[in-house]
């Protein structure tokens, strides 16, 4: 079992930004709860493909062992997107501040409704 | 033990020891430019002590020419830094702590 | 108890602190620090798992780009934030127990960390990227290989991706607003008398930083490198002669017409290396097609790949910063 900690060290750290994500009504707030949750995901992700007694997987001579390259990938691709996202978030944000003064979802949502009462 | 691997540690373990001394530092020092000196010996002192200690213990040159570079571009980002964080501040009106905190 | 576990107990604890901090704090601006703090965190634990490549990126991206757009986007908008309602609270701690709870549970059934003998590791896919690549590919870098040549069509789609992120946030926060339209801010102008040495620093460093950046694409095949982190970090050294010098001049440099030329051009590349590939009569971004020798056309074709991955991150950044930049302080 003790070889488990690192998984649950990711998870308690996944539910820490998902705790982020749902109990704060900050947009900014959530989107950086969003990243910790992001992040502690791909650190469950390589802790996969680790060896012990392995190398970082750049094949040379001297080694035999290696940690597994497809974590890897996927990860690398995964940190990309994750910015890209972020970034699209923010954008929005910032159009939501100057459409309705807040950045806080329960007043921008109040401010929508009394707006468009639809 | 030779005594390139002995000095190497002890650089490393003066480097850890600029670090630590620089986190008492930013925790324990009374006043924001004051803590920026302290972040500045963390950058500076521990850890380009550290690279030198790494640098004695190179196994190739392709290694000790990387660990040279990133020392050469530390002594340069680092201290423009911490300028520019007591500037900035500087700018912003912050006045520094001069004579004993009341 | 090994160093490598007191290290990695060590990090970890760093970490839950950074998230702990992230969610208990009211200031954005110190909460957008910490997460970039977070990131160069996670990237050490990266290091530590052998995840080179990933730490690279982690690093550059994390506590780099997405510092600098958190701290964009809240000079555009507000820093502080209202307290939380208690209601909010118990319920998402709720959903974060009962989540984590069988998170957990589904753990049991997971192989120990770092055994040699998982499904992950038994797998023959395994000896195809680290053994077999060598000789169909002869790229010392596996993640590389992996990436440009075995996995080929996730890294087109994630380069499409950067690129709508991309046309999105030209969308939403395009018009650049220059000087002629408000006051001179400081984020156009630049800085001025006081800040000679940050100045005259940053222009010496600017060659070694683009230069580093072309090192880091080229050399992808041999060390931990490739087209996403060369992208970002030569984004990151425009980055610091807008902050330095003021927009303006940044886009004097490297202006709006040849990024938004830039942006789609590498997606262009990498598509078309696959039209290539299929006009040559092989299938869709297959390179042994590309020259007369098998691995010569993988590595022609990882080469060009790469260039346009950088390409189109390095555009899609610089926009993204010019974006949240230039879209002028609001209070």
């Amino acid at each position: 079992m003790a070889g488990h900690y690192n998984y649950w060290m990711a998870i308690v750290l996944m539910m820490i930004g998902l705790y982020i994500v749902i109990a704060h009504g900050n947009l900014v707030k959530k989107l950086l709860g969003l990243s910790v949750f992001q992040v502690s995901v791909f650190m469950l992700y390589i802790s996969l493909g680790k060896v012990r007694g392995g190398t970082a997987p750049i094949i040379e001579a001297a080694y035999t062992s290696y940690s597994h390259p497809l974590p890897h990938v996927l990860i690398l691709t995964a940190i990309v997107v994750g910015v890209a996202t972020t970034a699209l978030g923010l954008a929005l944000v910032v159009r939501i501040y100057e459409a309705y003064g807040t950045i806080d979802e329960d007043v921008a949502r109040a401010a929508e409704r009394k707006s468009d009462p639809r | 033990m030779s005594a390139l691997t002995v000095a190497s540690w002890a650089l490393i373990a003066c480097g850890a020891f600029f670090a630590l001394t620089g986190a008492v530092g930013l925790m324990r020092l009374p006043d924001f430019y004051t803590r920026t000196h302290a972040a500045g010996i963390t950058d500076s002192a521990g850890a380009g002590l550290m690279l030198l200690g790494l640098l004695l213990q190179a196994e190739s040159f392709a290694v000790a020419i990387r660990l040279v570079l990133i020392l050469l571009f530390l002594v340069f980002t680092s201290p423009t830094a911490a300028h520019a964080l007591a500037q900035a501040a500087l700018q912003d009106g912050l006045k520094p702590l001069l004579g004993r905190r009341r | 108890m090994t160093i490598f576990t007191a290290i990695d107990v060590v990090l970890f604890a760093i970490l839950v602190a950074c998230a702990l901090g992230i969610a208990r704090l009211r200031s954005l601006y110190a909460a957008a620090m910490l997460s970039g703090l977070f990131s160069l965190t996670c990237a050490s634990i990266f290091v530590l798992q052998d995840a080179v490549d990933v730490a690279f990126t982690e690093a550059a991206v994390g506590a780099g780009m997405t510092t600098v757009l958190f701290i964009g986007a809240l000079a555009l908008t507000r820093s502080r934030e209202r307290v939380t309602l208690p209601t909010r609270s118990y319920l998402a701690l709720a959903v974060a127990l009962a989540a984590g709870g069988a998170l957990l549970y589904a753990t049991a059934d997971l192989p120990a960390f770092s055994a040699p003998d998982t499904p992950v590791q038994q797998h023959p896919v395994t000896e195809r990227y680290l053994l077999t690549a060598q000789q169909e590919i002869a790229v010392p870098n596996a993640v590389t290989a992996v990436l440009a040549s075995y996995r080929g069509y996730d890294t087109l789609g994630e380069v499409a991706v950067i690129f709508t992120a991309g046309v999105a946030v030209l969308m939403l926060l395009g018009k650049v607003r220059g000087t002629t339209e408000r006051t001179p801010s400081a984020a156009s102008g630049g800085l001025q008398r006081h800040h000679r040495v940050l100045r005259v620093v940053s222009k010496v460093l600017m060659p070694f930083i683009l230069l580093f950046a072309f090192y880091v694409q080229f050399h992808g095949d041999y060390g931990p490198g490739g087209g996403f982190q060369a992208g970002v970090i030569f984004a990151a050294g425009i980055v610091l002669y807008a902050l330095v010098f003021g927009l303006n001049t940044a886009r004097q440099t490297l202006g709006l017409v040849a990024l938004r030329l830039l942006l789609p051009l590498g997606l262009l590349i990498y598509a078309g290396v696959g039209v290539a590939t299929l006009l040559l009569g092989g299938n869709f971004l297959d390179y042994n097609v590309l020259a007369t020798d098998p691995v010569h056309g993988q590595h022609l074709g990882i080469l060009l790949v790469e260039a346009g991955v950088g390409i189109t991150v390095a555009a899609a950044m610089i926009l993204l910063f010019y974006s949240f930049a230039g879209r002028g302080v609001s209070r």
